[in-house]
């Protein structure tokens, strides 16, 4: 036990987690918090006023140098010079074989650019960025915290305790500096809300202000029913190196415009287009008792599909799931639960956004 | 970890029974299994009436984790369910050994009861596993 105990890391908040007795598990070599209870409250917070992530396991990373631009051009799928200062983009690393090697955010600052890719991918990252970079250009892993504080009542009450300028008036993926804090209206919840990297001696006491005024910590678990609601990929489970962003609902973060920019995986996304896409990463909804979830064999009149990611919805009060399935499919088909099969129905994420159901 | 009431018996796996005064068995499953399952989302109860038989699978648990198996902890015949778990499936978080039991079986054979564990020996069981 102490062993274990070592080899894993912990957060500044790791203390603040455990004084509140958070159920705490091993996620991705960090010691984080699964639940503080009841994870379905923790998701109802979220969908109704504000609750807070720890998200300090994310692995931040910072590129400078004059070929940054260029660098980065080549290795995300998504075109970076789009990017003005104080604006990010959610975008896809891709291997040649047009894999996904992780997902990201990309910052554009006033002197260089910062991306934010998972914990449980940091080591291959840092690898193939640092394969990649030219002389030109400086990767650097810096040692911060992030919390995510997400809600319709997030902004409100981040304001009320820092004070800060600009922050209602931050559009999505707009983001501002303020010292050494990076604040940016970002989240993995189909809520509006600030994702904030911040000096790792700086984090607890703002999260100590942000519980004194209402805000609930909320744990890994209602994280993934959040982010499943709102559509999201997990990196791992719904997209990873042998799946392209045709295949994983991400068609949309490959900037195909302009033609000349040859960015990692391009080909291969090229010649897969060309030859026909044959499958989707779809949602699912299932009104009928029982839980969707990872791994579940789906029947539809084109094939068999496989569910990537499924959860009971606590917003809906019924499950649903993110499944890679044979491309014409569409309607209603079935879903194999414990030798039963079970009517389930094709929809298109999100699930929920801003606290209502959004499908059809 | 939570006060085990010593008046039940476990089965090894989460289930725990009680004997009634009218010699029927109340089944449920343990504050350790429920803490453990996390919230549970839907329960799956068997037939009023069935017959089952001890160690068999009766009932199905789906929490936002897993879905678990629910294994009579004695043979008899199933004399009730828990029909308020269909609508409030958090009751078996909230009170596991009160409002959250399962269904009430009338024994076959009581004597099958004493093969089960007593609560202290189940409660060596659950902080072995939490080592």
């Amino acid at each position: 036990m102490e062993g274990s105990a070592v080899m894993t890391k912990r957060t500044p908040l790791y203390a603040s987690h455990v004084d509140v007795s958070a159920k705490m598990v091993d996620f991705a070599g960090w010691q984080m918090p699964l639940n503080y209870g009841s994870q379905i409250n923790e998701h109802h917070v979220v969908r109704r006023a504000a609750g807070m992530f720890d998200v300090s396991h994310m692995t931040v990373i910072d590129v400078s140098g004059s070929g940054s631009v260029a660098f980065l051009r080549r290795m995300v799928a998504s075109d970076v010079a789009r990017l003005s200062d104080g604006k990010a983009l959610y975008g896809t690393l891709l291997n040649d074989a047009g894999g996904v090697v992780d997902d990201l955010i990309v910052y554009r600052r006033s002197h260089g650019y910062r991306a934010v890719v998972n914990a449980a991918t940091r080591d291959e990252v840092l690898a193939w960025f640092a394969h990649h970079a030219p002389a030109d250009v400086v990767v650097e892993e810096r040692d911060l915290s992030m919390i995510a504080v997400q809600g319709p009542r997030a902004l409100e009450y981040f304001q009320a305790v820092t004070h800060l300028e600009g922050i209602i008036e931050l559009r999505n993926f707009g983001f501002l500096e303020h010292n050494d804090w990076m604040i940016a209206r970002t989240g993995y919840t189909g809520e509006d809300g600030l994702e904030v990297i911040l000096p790792k001696a700086d984090v607890c006491s703002l999260w100590e202000r942000l519980m004194d005024v209402g805000v609930e910590p909320i744990g890994l678990a209602a994280r993934d029913t959040l982010r499943l609601e709102a559509g999201l990929n997990l990196y791992c489970q719904d997209m990873d190196v042998s799946t392209s962003p045709l295949v994983s609902n991400l068609a949309w973060t490959v900037s195909w415009q302009p033609e000349n920019r040859e960015f990692i995986g391009r080909r291969a996304l090229e010649a897969e287009r060309a030859a026909g896409i044959t499958e989707k990463l779809t949602g699912l909804v299932m009104e009928a008792r029982g839980v969707l979830r990872h791994g579940q064999r789906v029947l539809t009149n084109y094939g068999d599909g496989v569910i990537t990611s499924g959860i009971f919805s606590p917003t809906l009060g019924y499950s649903i799931a993110l499944a890679r399935l044979p491309i014409s499919a569409s309607g209603d088909c079935q879903v194999e639960i414990r030798g039963k099969l079970l009517p389930v129905r094709i929809t298109k994420p999100p699930f929920v956004r801003r606290g209502q159901p959004v499908f059809e | 970890m939570s006060e085990i009431p010593t008046e039940l018996k476990f089965a090894a796996s989460p289930e725990w029974a009680r004997l009634e005064e009218d010699g029927s068995v109340t089944v449920g499953i343990s504050d350790h299994a429920q803490n453990a399952l996390g919230d549970v989302v839907y329960v799956e109860l068997p037939e009023q009436g069935r017959v089952v038989e001890a160690l068999h699978e009766v009932a199905v648990v789906e929490s936002v984790k897993a879905a678990s198996d629910i294994y009579a902890p004695i043979g008899g015949c199933v004399i009730a369910i828990n029909s308020v778990l269909d609508d409030a499936p958090e009751t078996i978080n909230q009170d596991p050994y009160g409002d959250g039991w399962f269904f009430r079986i009338r024994p076959t054979d009581v004597e099958e009861l004493t093969e089960l564990l007593d609560a202290r020996a189940y409660a060596e069981i659950c902080e072995a596993e939490e080592l």
